[in-house]
């Protein structure tokens, strides 16, 4: 029997994108407020379940060809990447660096090391978040 | 500062990811995975060396002062124990590139690996009570799923008790961990350790630190061991000896620094019931060994009984019980090792696990027998392999404290050790050949190699104790005064002040 979900389907269609939205702000809030990498891919992940449950897995599959467990080990990859990038310049582990820019448009802008970092646990969050979901999801 | 104690915890790890990319590419994996751990052991060395010049050594991560910075703290004994972990892992890891199935080589067996020896390092290394819960978990998810791993019936039945009880054991740590910073504020070792000492005999930290006491009783398998048979008999070979040699390991660890650092200040309580639970851990693990007919259990009751007799050296708490405590854990891992990798062997060339259905093997592997029978002396404690001076330390140090219930414990469980796997060897190796020449499974040189390997180390162990005496009593001096480590945390003076304030 086909479920008629419809209405979950249009709906999900623009919620994807104000959840991803959010997730990305989220991220890029966390480095002075409430947010951060694990929050913001904790949202992200949440809207590609979302899209996983409205859609099947094949559809969903096709748009994002990746294998979720490598995206949470690229986000591992990434994390500890910048951890150990410290000891190249003799400076204790795990610590980063940061400084501003004055651009054209946006004024004074911060960049820093730790939202590599942040990405890394993001990209983790978002893999591992998914991996679970799908394995349960599988039957055999 | 010295970035280097960090590379233990942080090279497996990146390792580990890497290889998740090369899935398929097994031999590269192989090749990986070894050269990451012959680093670990270069670089343990070369600390244990510096440490010698030095002093304790530490590095605040990202520069954050302790106590207010998460801290890895290097000192003899947790370099030591980080540098006899990796050979052991080592050698595992080649018995398993010569034995184990292509399938499960492929269901990520190395990174899960190498995950687990970096939760091991780090729990060993890191001087942030936190963080050793942290390091622990990583150390206990690899294993959940090393130990499930091929997915048989039997063992997804033994993973599920052993996940529940971990999980429940991480519970009560968690908790503790809120109990203790509740209490005393920090979660610095050293600084815990300062201000424990500034409250005395109070009965609210003697009540965390018996908290603390049973959840890591739960993971060294003291008293609260009965998931411990079941569990370390149904992986396969190489991931059983892993397991045995080093997991329950980082549980004595953690006790052995919980009770000589952290919660000194009450021996009366602390001491005593760590002494009682390692008696009856040492009785309980002699009944099992004596009654079981499966040679896996009988090894499984044989790590009980070394739990036992190294928290006998810890609750008696004297220097030289401390330099025991440390030969023993070192010999434990090597020979815990050995053992269960010739368990595994014995069950690969006959396909059984009863002792009674084997017999004569030693006509047939004379080589294999005899490094049974050193893996069995080692054990027993007979000199001059490595589990005699530890024995003996351990020993001196009950008389110097007038424990003499638990020396006679210690001293009788040798002999049970020595009876239980004396009767596989007369069962199962010795006797008429069961195997007939043309049956007979051809166990090639290199399958041997690594216990031959791991017969060497407990030798050398033995032999080389003189070598490494200065290792070790530098290490034990250190657990028996705690200032030597506070001071290399904390700055010296800094403290004190703070003491006397």
């Amino acid at each position: 029997m086909k479920i008629n979900d419809v209405i979950l389907r249009t709906i999900t269609k623009v919620v994807v994108f104000i959840i991803l939205t959010l997730g990305v702000y989220l991220f890029f809030a966390g480095h002075h407020a409430p947010g951060g990498g694990f929050i913001g891919g904790l949202v992200l992940a949440s809207g590609v379940v979302l899209l996983y449950l409205a859609y099947d897995i094949e559809t969903v599959h096709k748009g994002m060809p990746f294998d979720f467990k490598k995206v949470a080990a690229l986000g591992v990859l990434l994390a500890t990447g910048t951890a150990i990038g410290s000891l190249f310049f003799d400076v204790p582990f795990l610590t980063q660096a940061h400084t501003y820019i004055d651009a054209p448009i946006f004024g004074k802008m911060g960049f820093s090391t730790v939202t590599i970092f942040e990405a890394g646990v993001a990209l983790t969050v978002v893999g591992v978040v998914v991996t679970i979901i799908l394995s349960i999801s599988e039957d055999e | 500062m010295s970035n280097m104690i960090v590379l233990p915890l942080i090279v497996p790890v990146i390792t580990a990811i890497l290889l998740v990319f090369l899935k398929e590419h097994v031999t590269l994996q192989r090749i990986i995975s070894l050269l990451t751990l012959s680093f670990i052991i270069i670089i343990s060395v070369i600390l244990l060396v510096e440490i010698q010049e030095q002093g304790v050594m530490r590095i605040d991560f990202s520069g954050w002062a302790p106590p207010f910075g998460i801290s890895f703290v290097a000192d003899s004994f947790a370099t030591l124990l980080v540098l006899v972990a990796n050979i052991v892992a080592l050698i595992c890891m080649l018995y398993t590139i010569f034995t184990m199935e292509l399938r499960y080589e492929k269901m990520y067996f190395y990174p899960f690996t190498l995950l687990m020896i970096a939760g091991v390092n780090g729990s060993f290394l890191t001087g942030d009570i936190f963080n050793l819960f942290v390091c622990f978990e990583v150390m206990l998810l690899a294993s959940y799923a090393l130990i499930s791993l091929g997915g048989e019936k039997i063992q997804l039945r033994e993973a599920l008790k052993y996940v529940l009880i971990n999980i429940v054991a991480s519970w009560i740590f968690l908790v503790a961990l809120a109990f203790l910073y509740g209490t005393v504020g920090t979660l610095n070792m050293a600084h815990i350790s300062i201000r424990v000492m500034e409250a005395g005999a109070n009965p609210l930290i003697t009540t965390v630190a018996l908290i603390f006491l049973i959840v890591f009783s739960l993971k060294a398998g003291l008293l609260l061991f009965f998931w411990l048979p079941g569990s370390y008999s149904v992986p396969p070979t190489a991931i059983a000896a892993l397991f045995a040699a080093l997991l329950t390991k980082v549980g004595m660890y953690a006790l052995v620094r919980t009770f000589t650092l952290l919660f000194p200040n009450n021996p009366e309580v602390t001491h005593t019931a760590l002494g009682i639970m390692a008696g009856i851990t040492i009785i309980a693990g002699c009944i099992g060994a004596l009654s079981g007919r499966d040679v896996r259990t009988i090894a499984s009751y044989n790590v009980l009984i070394g739990v036992g007799f190294i928290i006998i050296g810890l609750a008696v708490g004297t220097e030289s019980a401390l330099q025991g405590v440390i030969y023993y854990l070192m010999h434990d891992m090597v020979a815990k090792a050995m053992l269960f990798l010739a368990v595994g062997m014995m069950i690969y060339v006959t396909g059984e696990t009863v002792i009674d259905k084997m017999s004569g093997l030693i006509r047939n592997y004379p080589f294999f027998g005899w490094l049974f029978f050193i893996a069995m002396c080692s054990l027993a404690g007979i000199p001059p392999l490595s589990g005699f001076l530890g024995k003996v330390l351990i020993g001196q140090g009950a008389i110097e404290g007038g424990h003499f219930v638990l020396l006679g414990l210690g001293f009788f469980s040798s002999l049970i050790v020595l009876y239980s796997l004396l009767r596989i060897f007369l069962s199962s190796f010795f006797g008429e050949t069961i195997i007939s020449l043309e049956d007979e499974k051809p166990l090639p040189k290199r399958i041997l190699l690594p216990l031959t390997l791991l017969a060497v180390c407990t030798i050398g162990l033995g032999i080389g104790a003189e070598k490494l005496a200065p290792f070790v009593t530098d290490a034990a001096e250190t657990l028996y005064t705690p200032s030597i480590y506070i001071d290399a945390v904390l700055d010296g003076q800094q403290w004190q002040g703070e003491v006397n304030k």
